[in-house]
């Protein structure tokens, strides 16, 4: 209103020649006047005054009061005039429902114009009028419209469909405007056909079972061919609907490609991202050494490319997706490094992404051009921009290792520069280089204790002490520097306390004559004086070590930490793959799944990309017995997560850099205070219970103030790893030994051969797992008139090489109306056939009468050995390895655990949870399981609070075994 | 889809005017807008695309205007972005140009666009000149000359309307080369692109079709006249007129070209010479050998420059710049316009050129140094010296590179050559086609010590 009234000022002088005149009347008692001039005889007056009143609603003035006058001038032969009482009522329909009505027949009428303008801007003006009374008259009128000779109505008519049923799905049901709608997928115009492909993707979208699409490969060519004739618009709307659609074939799947590939020289670049999409939906099901899959893969990279000289903003969606592009298939992108050199007029936002993609793509090949250009950019000025080239610098070090010493000397020469920040980011990362390749680079300590004083961030200080802690020995001073920081512990944050809590204590393992009496005043300040529960009970594990077990104090804090690996914050593989679906998206922009930001649409399917069918790949079908063991590990990089990344090795968190990529880092004070726990001391204590056992790490951390230090974790993954409910020390001790492991499921004993069919001898048995052996449990009982001797057992060769390990052992006869409890050990070397079903075991007994026959079911739980518990990367690697085709589904009814107990009860029986992320109220387990003969099975389980149905997703290279070990894990959960 | 809503603010974020097409969101959301603009601001950050709870804001800046669009769903990001510069386009064709004034004295005008242009979140039509001919600034009666919608809004050809009339049928071509260079401080090309462009001025009656023949290399090898001089094309962009899929199966530029101006096709080739290009070309043909080494130009940067910038705290700068054009000497840049970058708080400016002149834009903390024309082959220098105040600012300043601006008429650096435009009209008229060549400078940074 204010720049109306200036505007009036300023213009009344000036020509009165534009429409800001119509911004003049704001003063007392206008609603009055206008009012009267509503209502004028003269159309020209009236039409200034419909104007007028347009004028105060755009200022944001309420004019809802002239209603009736201005609904009132809806019946005029002037087209300008009537969009503007329309525009009007779109805005107050809905605070004036009642007086709404009064619009219906001008629309209804309007509807039947002989002027296809008319008659669309009614269809389309009625369609934005959410107002139930009137959406009911708008059914016939949109029926005509629909099926109205005039493309342009179409069009419009086709869109209103998707608004009504906005407002009222099931009016648009039961009227059958969803038959019409599609059926305008076959319309002569281009532009019909794509807005009802526009229409009912976004009804699909909010009815995602519905089956609206319907697509199949003669709609999908009906599409295909409507793609060469439409708006860039409608291109777009086009492709994302192909995108959904899945390919019978592979054959199929490239004549799309085909099809779809020209797209990428249009001039609109989402018309070109949206290409993108499709393409690299559907190449993943193209056999990789076909032709045309290279081709395709060359074709893609100058269209990435020719996106960055796009307006800055669709730059910035375009690295976000490249970034996840060249997660999926690095080879697009590898020789283009070049282009994502950062130029000094990008924008902010650009630069960070582009520095990201940098470090995707360094390779041995480019490092050194690599490296030139980040240490130019670590001299820039923008703070945010150098804090993350001077990380990059880091990981290209953790990276490539040929460039670990130029990497090192340079971020030597930007300690020297003596900026602040600079020198802070360099001594977080020159730490990980240490843990990476540990005694080569140690002669820089002394450089670094240089800077010790200008030190001010938690993460940097951190970072330094544990360099202290953990190489004590050669720095002489060591205590010195330590009892520096000791002074001011309570001003500390959390991360840097308990950093340094364990690396005096680690001081004190290596030199314990000298600093006894630090490392006392450090665990009373830790135990005593902190309200930080954290620190406290690290405090009192530390204490407690050292007073009753010195040595395994050593063992346990000193011992050698596992290596960090290269490849920092990769997405999750199904994360990624969902990703790639959403390419273009909002979803690609935030690294996301649309079901993390979107409301309502959490039932919503989550995209996968299809699965690689044809001949191509048949020699890479799943063979039970040979594909053990999976060639995963090699196959694919392994990953330092930032925080919150699933599958991360927590050990290596406490430190790791907060790499966010999510576009706005939200970093919090918190969160390095959570992950630190896990660092320095306790990784190490870990590390002896179990050789590695991250998951342990994960558990220590969860206590609740970790937990909202999770939470608040970055944007970048949904999840907060495994914030575990039961949490804290409990887990602890389990796993040291302490609590009591439960044990392993075993069926109850049924009667595998009824005394009728073995001359009066009854066995009935099951199997178990006990301390690692496999056991059959047989009840022999002798329900016939003579005694019984000379027992002995033999298998039919099985799925999985069971054998007795020894005789059966029924020493003494077996007397009428005896019964002995029998157990026989088993082994899995013996002769394999595979059976069906799988677990499928014949069993031939004898005794001094005869020979018997029966055959059992075994649970495969007895096979699954005790180090069935997956690395994280490699679980990660893994799973992306697995063909999506090899993925069963399965549901579990009725299973009232939560998912920790779940957890719990399925480690008993070798089932083991390796990371737990929680979304929106869901948790996610994913677990690994070892078959006896190698094979893993890779499980996902969702537990929804409250709802006594778990979702269970099986992945292995032998699926054969799917089906057996769903069956496991029903019985095992729900006994 | 895309947006629920669309909202035109000023700069203190202000709704100038807004759209509501879904009626699904709060429209006072927007009032969050700018409060989280101003506040990453403060944090020296910045993202076109910000939350605030289930909202989410994509925005382009114009000027003095916001264009912000509102969604609570995944909407298609590069959809929105794109139909928000392409409104920018609209506007501007109808009002000249887009900025807070022309919204208020145009309102009526910018609802009816927004209006037409998309609906329920899709975006319809946005050709302006189709536009232009059914939304018109003046009010119609409806009996009689309102206008209906011309049957090109929803035609497969919905570029061009029917019925165009000319007395004299002409095609005029700019083919522009735009040379980006990134070259580092150490004087290494870093960098180095060609994006072109080929613009169209279209005065032709009636639906012709016209056919576009370029020295491509691989429509040559297709044609197997390999021995031409070509040009290998590393992408290419083409305006919706273009039938595409003609492009990707023999490599036509075929169309029915848009009335009036507009930009046919861009391409890009990247000319960095570092780059060894081995990309193998499979044919199925056993005759046509395997070509290893494509013929990649290997472009010397058309303006090279040498820098040299001392600094002496507290006392000077002394600046000293050689310039060297590296094209053929028949050729001439002009206007050409060398930026190098000094510190913000430098006085006393002289400079000395062995030709053109210099000019000291404080504003831009820069020396702009004029040289009106520059024949190929030749090298000037300049000098400059500036005085530096005793007390030192403490404000870290970046450090800028020098950039330069110029033009070279009848000439592209790609070598580029429109061989013919077929104009066949059922009609039957004789068409002329010109052609314009010229080169100029595009994103050209020369880092600095």
């Amino acid at each position: 209103m204010e720049w109306a009234n200036q505007l009036c000022e300023n213009r009344q002088f000036g020509s009165k020649m534009t429409d800001s005149k119509y911004f003049t009347t704001t003063k007392k008692g206008e609603i009055f006047e206008l009012k009267a001039e509503l209502n004028s005889d003269k159309k020209e007056k009236k039409k200034e005054a419909v104007k007028k009143v347009i004028a105060s609603m755009t200022v944001g003035k309420d004019v809802s009061a002239l209603f009736p006058d201005v609904v009132n001038c809806m019946q005029t032969d002037n087209l300008e005039l009537k969009k503007l009482v329309y525009l009007y009522l779109m805005n107050y329909a809905k605070s004036q429902p009642d007086m709404a009505i009064m619009a219906v027949n001008t629309f209804v009428k309007d509807c039947e114009d002989a002027n296809p303008l008319i008659r669309a801007l009614a269809v389309r003006t009625m369609g934005c009028i959410r107002v139930d009374k009137i959406t009911e008259y708008l059914c016939e009128p949109l029926r005509k419209c629909l099926k109205d000779e005039d493309p342009y109505v179409r069009k419009t008519a086709a869109v209103c469909v998707a608004k009504l049923h906005d407002i009222n799905a099931q009016l648009v049901e039961d009227q059958g405007f969803l038959d019409t709608l599609k059926d305008l997928i076959s319309d002569s115009n281009p532009m019909v056909v794509a807005n009802a492909v526009a229409a009912l993707s976004e009804i699909a979208e909010s009815h995602p079972n519905s089956n609206l699409l319907d697509l199949n490969p003669q709609s999908i060519n009906k599409l295909l061919t409507a793609l060469n004739e439409c708006t860039e618009w409608g291109q777009i709307f086009i492709l994302d609907c192909l995108a959904n659609y899945t390919p019978r074939d592979d054959r199929e799947s490239q004549s799309i490609c085909e099809r779809v590939t020209p797209r990428l020289s249009h001039a609109n670049s989402a018309v070109v991202l949206s290409a993108v999409k499709v393409l690299m939906k559907f190449m993943e099901m193209l056999p990789k050494d076909l032709d045309y899959y290279s081709t395709l893969l060359k074709k893609l990279a100058p269209p990435l490319v020719t996106l960055l000289s796009a307006e800055p903003e669709l730059q910035y969606v375009a690295l976000r997706n490249i970034n996840l592009i060249v997660q999926k298939r690095p080879e697009i992108l590898k020789h283009e490094m070049k282009v994502f050199f950062v130029k000094y007029n990008d924008p902010i936002y650009v630069k960070l992404e582009k520095l990201d993609i940098m470090i995707r793509l360094a390779s041995q090949a480019n490092i050194a051009q690599v490296l030139a250009e980040l240490k130019e950019y670590a001299t820039e000025v923008d703070v945010d921009f150098v804090r993350k080239a001077v990380r990059a610098i880091g990981r290209c070090a953790i990276k490539v290792e040929q460039s670990a010493e130029r990497c090192v000397s340079t971020l030597l020469d930007l300690i020297q520069t003596k900026v602040n920040y600079v020198v802070q980011e360099a001594i977080v990362v020159i730490k990980d280089i240490f843990r990476k390749y540990p005694n080569k680079y140690e002669s820089v300590i002394a450089t670094l204790c240089e800077n010790l004083d200008s030190l001010d961030e938690p993460e940097a200080r951190a970072a330094m002490i544990w360099i202290v802690g953990e190489y004590a020995e050669r720095i002489d001073n060591a205590d010195e520097l330590l009892e520096s920081f000791l002074e001011g512990f309570h001003d500390e944050s959390t991360q840097v306390q308990l950093q340094l809590l364990t690396a005096i204590v680690k001081l004190f393992l290596k030199k314990p004559t000298e600093t006894q009496e630090l490392v006392q005043q450090v665990l009373s300040l830790a135990t005593q004086d902190s309200d930080n529960p954290d620190l406290r009970d690290r405090g009192y594990i530390y204490w407690r070590l050292l007073s009753t077990d010195p040595v395994a104090a050593k063992e346990v804090v000193l011992a050698e930490k596992p290596l960090i690996s290269e490849e920092t914050d990769l997405i999750e593989p199904t994360l990624l793959e969902e990703l790639i679906c959403h390419i273009g998206t909002l979803a690609s922009v935030y690294h996301k799944p649309p079901s993390a930001f979107v409301e309502g649409s959490r039932g919503v399917m989550h995209k996968r990309l299809p699965a690689r069918t044809g001949s191509g790949e048949s020699t890479e079908s799943p063979d039970v017995g040979t594909a053990a063991g999976g060639s995963a590990p090699e196959a694919a990089p392994s990953i330092i997560p930032s925080q919150g990344d699933l599958l991360g090795d927590l050990l290596n968190l406490d430190m790791a850099p907060p790499t966010t990529s999510g576009p706005p880092p939200p970093t919090t004070g918190m969160q390095m205070g959570g992950m630190d726990l896990l660092g320095g001391g306790l990784d190490s204590l870990v590390g002896i219970s179990h050789s590695v056992d991250p998951y342990l790490g994960g558990d220590i951390g969860g206590s609740p103030a970790m937990g909202a230090g999770f939470g608040a974790a970055p944007a970048v993954m949904p999840a907060s790893l495994n914030a575990p409910v039961g949490g804290g020390l409990g887990d602890l001790f389990d796993l040291g030994g302490v609590g009591m492991p439960m044990g392993a499921y075993i069926p109850p004993k049924i009667v595998w051969l009824p005394a009728m069919k073995a001359k009066g001898l009854e066995i009935s048995g099951t199997f178990a797992r006990r301390a690692g052996v496999i056991q059959m449990e047989l009840i022999l009982t002798n329900k016939a008139m003579s005694v019984m001797t000379d027992f002995a057992i033999q298998f039919n060769r099985n799925s999985f090489g069971l054998a007795p390990a020894g005789p059966l052992q029924v020493l003494t006869p077996l007397g009428p109306n005896q019964t002995i409890e029998v157990s026989l050990p088993l082994s899995t070397v013996g002769p394999v056939m595979k059976m069906d079903p799988l677990n499928n075991l014949q069993v031939a007994v004898k005794n001094n009468i005869d020979v018997f026959y029966f055959s059992c079911q075994y649970p495969i739980s007895m096979l699954f050995v005790e180090d069935g518990k997956m690395e994280r990367q490699v679980f990660l690697a893994t799973w992306k390895d697995i063909p999506n085709d090899n993925e069963s589904q399965f549901q579990i009814k009725d299973c009232h655990l939560n998912s920790d107990a779940a957890s719990s009860k399925l480690q008993g029986s070798n089932i083991f949870t390796i990371a737990k992320r929680t979304v929106e109220g869901q948790d996610m387990l994913y677990m690994s399981i070892k078959l006896s003969n190698g094979i893993w099975v890779l499980a996902e389980l969702r537990v929804q609070a409250g709802n006594p149905n778990y979702t269970i997703s099986l992945k292995c290279r032998a699926p054969e075994v799917s089906q057996c070990v769903f069956q496991c894990y029903e019985a095992v959960l729900k006994n | 889809m895309s947006a629920s809503a669309i909202f035109i603010l000023d700069l203190k974020g202000k709704v100038l005017i807004s759209r509501n097409y879904m009626g699904n969101m709060d429209m006072n959301k927007v009032d969050h807008f700018m409060p989280i603009m101003m506040r990453m601001e403060e944090d020296a950050d910045s993202s076109p695309l910000v939350t605030h709870g289930s909202a989410h804001f994509l925005w382009i800046k114009h000027r003095n205007l916001y264009l912000v669009a509102m969604t609570k769903k995944n909407a298609n990001a590069a959809l929105v972005y794109s139909f928000l510069y392409k409104m920018v386009e609209v506007f501007k064709e109808y009002f000249k140009e887009l900025e807070e004034e022309s919204i208020r004295d145009n309102f009526v005008t910018v609802y009816e666009l927004m209006d037409e242009v998309m609906d329920f979140g899709f975006p319809q039509t946005t050709d302006s000149k189709i536009l232009q001919e059914y939304i018109t600034q003046q009010g119609h009666k409806l009996d009689v000359g309102a206008p209906r919608p011309p049957a090109t809004v929803t035609n497969a050809v919905s570029w061009r309307s029917e019925g165009i009339k000319y007395r004299k049928n002409e095609v005029f071509m700019d083919v522009i080369e735009s040379v980006n260079l990134l070259v580092s401080a150490t004087g290494s090309v870093l960098r180095s692109e060609i994006v072109g462009s080929i613009k169209l001025k279209v005065v032709l009656s009636g639906m012709p079709e016209l056919r576009l023949g370029l020295n491509d290399k691989v429509l040559f090898e297709i044609t197997g006249r390999e021995k031409s001089k070509t040009v290998e094309l590393e992408d290419v962009k083409f305006h919706q007129c273009v039938r595409l899929s003609r492009f990707e199966n023999d490599r036509t530029i075929s169309f029915i070209p848009p009335d009036g101006e507009s930009e046919l096709m861009s391409y890009r080739l990247n000319t960095t010479v570092s780059r060894t290009h081995t990309h193998t070309r499979v044919h199925t043909s056993p005759l046509l050998h395997v070509n290893l080494l494509s013929s990649v130009c290997q472009v010397k940067p058309l303006i090279w420059i040498e820098s040299v910038i001392e600094k002496f705290s507290h006392s000077r700068v002394e600046i000293k710049v050689k310039a060297r054009s590296q094209f053929k000497s028949r050729s001439t840049a002009n206007n050409v316009a060398i930026m190098v970058p000094v510190p913000s708080d430098v006085d006393s400016p002289k400079f000395k050129t062995s030709t053109g002149s210099c000019k000291y834009l404080p504003e831009k903390s820069a020396v702009q140094w004029n040289i009106k024309s520059f024949p190929g082959g030749k090298e000037y220098m300049m000098r400059a010296h500036f005085g530096l105040p005793s007390v030192e600012s403490t404000e870290l300043e970046g450090r800028r590179p020098i950039t330069v601006n110029f033009e070279i008429p009848y000439f592209t650096v790609s070598g580029i050559q429109v061989r013919y435009l077929k104009i066949i009209e059922k009609s039957g008229y004789e068409a002329l086609p010109w052609v314009r060549y010229i080169t100029q400078s595009g994103d050209y940074q020369l880092r600095t010590n």
